[in-house]
């Protein structure tokens, strides 16, 4: 029998693979621990790439900026507690509520879901680690690099000032002088390319690195809810980054994308704002939905009720949250119609969520619910965010929403969703998974104190507030001296507030208590039924001394199959070739297919982050034409960790996963994870560019100042360097074309690989002859501005391809071409780049057709 | 009677003093009520969970509540809303339409239609009271919003836009008004009144304003 037909042979439904030998579990840990561990002392910190590392350090630092947050909170409460509040002057008093919004949202909220989901997921799933473990690391340097960068201007007193959705035109150069909102699209935009990564990589993840037998549809829930996360991830930050790069580039250079004398429209940040400010309320939902749907089945000792229903539900959230942006802008003058359309598109999202409310009250009535402390935290959820989104039903009411929005009802509102809806359930996530994380026993009585002065705190800081801004108190203001009516509103809010901070700072203090005096936990303190809990605690860095497969998977008891896998008994035992190796399966029916080497420890990801944080610090120094020279060091960067990969390559060796069952080592081509990850990432991309050609199509419509004055650049010789830059983006895609197809031909394939070097670099070309010599002034129409941008995110594109053509030819060079996946990428951004740049030239020949 | 005392102010939208407001306002109380059914049916059946294991019907929970009875719900509200938001439309009837102009940071108002050509007044937008009034509201600068929250909902000054809203005092009156989208420095003092005035007075009023504007 060969190996091939071994492989092919697990692939019936019933998935059988034979168990392997037991070992002494003591010498597999050691075996692993070598190959697996972190490195030493403080370069360990630094070059750490592994899951469980990285998920607690965002973790944790997401703790820290919410504390930072909490405390600006607090100022505000302070400021607000009395009518002429002197205790912050009104600059100051911008800064902090802006900085205590973009803290929550970008630096806790976003950054916490996405450490619960790197630390949790590969434990649930089954698997060693995520899919690119120098990416997480990555985005936790950018969070955290990014994160400073905020703090710093904080400190410096030049914080944002604009409030956390920062409003054009008041965030324009013109209104907003000094580096204030620099600082806020610069740095949020860096700590973005966190979110981006976790995204991708926990996209992948999900999809294909399943424990083999764990089908799609029978996936632990919360992956499902990561899964839902992350496609909104991808799809909803690109337009905020977008509109954040667009701001940057008006404050910047002036070119008017925003500016309604000049053919922008400040209406044009507000949609691509929502488009991701709107989903971002369900992308911080979603996880904490999905650890309450791990942890209260398993308190009622049930299984969860209505799994499809709630499968359904999260597909809905994901669908329906894109159509309902427009939400947060009912007073901006749209036609009632329009308005309609969206608020019954608001108020239909209220069905999904309430259908996941329903299964698990019913999964109560199914089982038996203990009252331990996470259970407590779920009714605090339950309460408050029932509540929380009663009031979102009210506000998606047109009429209703004229009068409340941008009240203190609003402010209310939002609080009862996000900390009714994340941060209770993230406090019953962090009394669950604490005996996991640590290995310890909570000590008794202190989480439920805090428990009972975090719930009162809360809605006796928020209940209030409804009152308040329906007794007319706008959002954002420091002073009221000539409404008395609010003061005792206020400071009860103000009083209460002081109180809800005590209550986190004493369930701050339990969780160290517990880190540190805790009873050493047992190996399943709750009787969960989940893998999370089939290993040693606190868990190893490689989780599983061998991996769970259909049989673990389908028995669902994480204390047999502890021992089992720690023993060697599951797949893919130990680290025999002293690498980091975990097993690849297929999206849908997780059947095995091939076998993933990992990258080891490397400080590769902070230097890269490092030299986009000096891109970013040049940005905002204003030093404009030195930024460039970081943005060469990335690139050079970048180059260096795809070598990484290449010399990683096994190139399709057969190694043994189980008795009668072996599997190809990084086959390459489009079955590799790294082009799982790529499709993933242009889907981001893919959106940024359609939120792009959104915004030219929504200013030719909608904008005030159009058309403009005929273009100089309708020209035959700018007809004629459109089609060149076509022409040279089809050569190339079809180089890349044939050199994947011929890919184990070797040195035969130079040839393409020059041809598709050569297509980039006449696609570049043309660009440049466009830009220097036929293009009109971008900074004086936001035609002119916004084909600037088309021609930039073209031309970027093409030099990220011509550099994957010179990342094939070198490779070639090196005799490396058959073992690796680096045409199969080259190919796939190829096609990417070549399609958006003839949708580009194509809307550019367009809009010039018609005016 | 408690209840309601505490829901006055100048700025109260539950203290209404005109259609607008006083439809919206019935709206909330009605959607308050439901909310409050609704919570505390949520609570109850939490409440009902905790005990014996009981045999549940999956499709009585996800379809039966989570789908049925939740449209039903929304789809009532949502008809309420449109009818509500419906009648609150400038329709073309107002007699008189006047201007708001906003800027960093104050209120600017016009009428255009008044004796001897165009009206200015700073800080204070009179109106005839009894009769629906309409707002071309505009911004010479930033973003801002013009509220007064107990003749009507409010509406965004947007630059390059002309938004109208339609306001209409019951009875003469004061009002107060402010900017509710923030704005910058002077956001929390942006503040503006609007004076109803009893619809016989309304040619007179205008009148004066016309002299203090000339001079
Ligand atoms: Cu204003």
């Amino acid at each position: 029998m060969t190996d091939t037909v071994a492989a092919e042979g697990v692939g019936d439904a019933t998935l059988d693979i034979p168990a392997n030998p037991p070992r002494r579990a003591l010498g597999l840990h050691r075996e692993l621990s070598r190959v697996w561990s972190n490195d030493r002392g403080w370069r360990g910190q630094v070059t750490a790439v592994n899951h469980t590392t990285l998920g607690l350090r965002f973790m944790a630092t997401a703790l820290v900026f919410f504390a930072i947050g909490g405390v600006l909170a607090m100022l505000i409460r302070a400021q607000l507690a009395t009518r002429q509040g002197a205790f912050l002057d009104t600059e100051l008093y911008n800064q902090i509520f802006t900085m205590h919004g973009s803290i929550m949202m970008f630096l806790f909220a976003i950054p916490m879901l996405e450490g619960l989901g790197i630390y949790l997921l590969p434990k649930l799933l089954g698997t060693r680690d995520m899919a690119f473990p120098r990416l997480t690391a990555l985005g936790y340097w950018c969070y955290l690099f990014g994160g400073l960068i905020l703090l710093a201007a904080l400190a410096a007193g030049v914080a944002p000032r604009d409030g956390w959705f920062m409003y054009t035109p008041l965030s324009s150069a013109e209104f907003s002088p000094g580096i204030n909102a620099d600082v806020w699209l610069l740095g949020v935009t860096f700590v973005e390319i966190s979110a981006l990564a976790a995204a991708v990589e926990i996209t992948v993840t999900i999809l294909r690195q399943r424990a083999p037998g764990m089908r799609l549809t029978q996936m632990p829930l919360f992956a499902w809810y990561m899964l839902g996360t992350a496609a909104m991830m991808l799809v909803g930050f690109p337009p905020l980054i977008l509109a954040s790069v667009l701001l940057e580039v008006e404050r910047a250079f002036d070119w008017p994308f925003f500016d309604v004398a000049r053919g922008g429209d400040p209406l044009l940040w507000q949609h691509l704002f929502w488009m991701f400010g709107h989903p971002e309320v369900y992308i911080i939902f979603l996880p904490a939905a999905g650890a309450i749907s791990t942890i209260l089945p398993a308190l009622c000792r049930t299984s969860i009720l209505g799994y499809g229903g709630i499968v359904a539900a999260i597909l809905a959230l994901v669908f329906l949250s894109f159509g309902l942006w427009v939400h947060h802008m009912f007073a901006i003058g749209i036609p009632h119609l329009a308005l309609t359309f969206f608020s019954a598109a608001s108020l239909a999202v209220a069905v999904p969520t309430a259908v996941q409310v329903f299964a698990w009250i019913g999964t109560m009535w199914k089982g038996r619910p203990e009252l331990a402390l996470p259970m407590l935290y779920i009714l605090g959820f339950f309460l408050t965010f029932v509540m929380g989104g009663l009031t979102g039903v009210m506000l998606a009411v047109i009429p209703f929403n004229w009068q409340a929005h941008d009240t203190a009802f609003v402010t209310a509102h939002l609080h009862y969703v996000l900390i009714g809806g994340f941060v209770f359930p993230m406090l019953a996530a962090a009394a669950w998974w604490m005996p996991q994380i640590t290995g310890r026993a909570r000590i008794r009585g202190l989480g439920e104190v805090a428990f009972w002065v975090i719930l009162i705190g809360f809605h006796g800081t928020f209940f209030v507030m409804h009152l308040t801004g329906l007794l007319g108190m706008p959002r954002r203001i420091d002073v009221y001296p000539d409404n008395p009516e609010w003061e005792v509103l206020n400071l009860t809010s103000s009083v209460f507030g002081f109180v809800m901070a005590i209550g986190l700072a004493l369930f701050a203090l339990d969780l160290v208590l517990q880190a540190t005096m805790g009873q050493r936990a047992g190996r399943n303190p709750w009787r969960a039924p989940t893998l999370d809990w089939a290993m040693s605690l606190p868990a190893p860095t490689f989780n599983f001394a061998s991996l769970p497969g259909p049989r673990q998977v389908a028995e669902a008891a994480p204390d047999r199959t502890a021992l089992a896998l720690a023993r060697g008994e599951g797949l893919l035992p130990g680290a025999p070739r002293g690498q980091r190796e975990l097993l690849v399966t297929t999206a849908a029916d997780a059947r095995p297919d091939h076998v993933a080497v990992l990258p080891g420890n490397t400080a590769l990801p902070l230097v890269l982050s490092a030299s986009i944080g000096a891109f970013v610090l040049l940005m905002l120094a204003g030093l404009y034409a030195l930024a460039p020279v970081a943005l060469v060091a990335v690139a050079a960067l970048a180059w260096r960790w795809h070598r990484g990969l290449a010399t990683l390559a096994a190139g399709g060796a057969m190694v043994a996963v189980a008795p009668r069952l072996a599997l190809p080592v990084q086959p390459g081509r489009g079955r590799s994870l790294t082009h799982s990850g790529g499709v993933a990432l242009l889907v981001a991309d893919g959106t940024l560019f359609a939120a792009l050609i959104f915004g030219v199509a929504f200013l030719h419509v909608v904008a005030p100042g159009w058309p403009p004055p005929p273009a100089a650049a309708e020209t035959a010789t700018g007809a004629v360097l459109l089609v060149a830059l076509a022409v040279g983006l089809g050569v190339a895609a079809l180089a890349a074309h044939v050199t994947e197809a011929r890919q184990p031909a070797g040195r035969s394939l130079a040839g393409w690989a020059v041809l598709g070097l050569a297509g980039n670099g006449a696609a570049l070309l043309a660009l440049a002859l466009l830009a220097g010599w036929v293009m009109d002034d971008p900074t004086a129409h936001a035609r002119d501005a916004l084909r600037g941008v088309l021609a930039g995110y073209v031309g970027l594109h093409a030099l990220i391809c011509a550099l994957m053509a010179a990342f094939v030819l070198d490779q070639i060079r090196r005799g490396e071409v058959p073992t690796s996946g680096a045409p199969s990428g080259w190919r796939l951004w190829q096609d990417f780049a070549t399609a958006t740049g003839l949708v580009a030239v194509a809307v550019v020949l367009g809009t010039a057709a018609v005016a | 009677m408690l209840l309601l005392a505490g829901c006055g102010g100048p700025l109260s939208s539950l203290d209404p003093a005109g259609p607008a407001a006083g439809a919206t306002a019935v709206l909330w109380w009605a959607m308050l009520i439901g909310a409050g059914v609704l919570t505390l049916m949520v609570l109850g059946l939490l409440a009902a969970g905790f005990g014996r294991p009981r045999p549940v019907r999956e499709g009585r929970w996800t379809v039966g509540l989570g789908l049925w009875f939740s449209i039903a719900v929304l789809s009532a509200l949502l008809a309420a809303g449109v009818w509500v938001g419906e009648r609150l439309l400038p329709r073309g009837d107002a007699v008189v339409t006047v201007e708001a102009h906003a800027r960093q940071w104050g209120w600017r108002f016009g009428h255009p239609d008044g004796r001897g050509g165009r009206i200015e007044t700073d800080g204070t937008l009179h109106i005839p009271a009894g009769q629906p009034v309409d707002v071309i509201v505009t911004s010479a600068d930033v973003i801002h919003s013009f509220w007064v929250p107990r003749l009507a909902g409010k509406i965004d000054a947007i630059p390059g836009r002309a938004n109208r809203l339609r306001i209409e005092a019951d009875t003469p009156g004061s009002f107060d008004g402010l900017c509710a989208e923030f704005c910058g420095l002077g956001h929390a003092g942006m503040r503006f009144r609007v004076i109803a005035h009893p619809p016989d007075d309304w040619p007179a009023v205008l009148e004066t304003l016309g002299e203090e504007t000339a001079e």
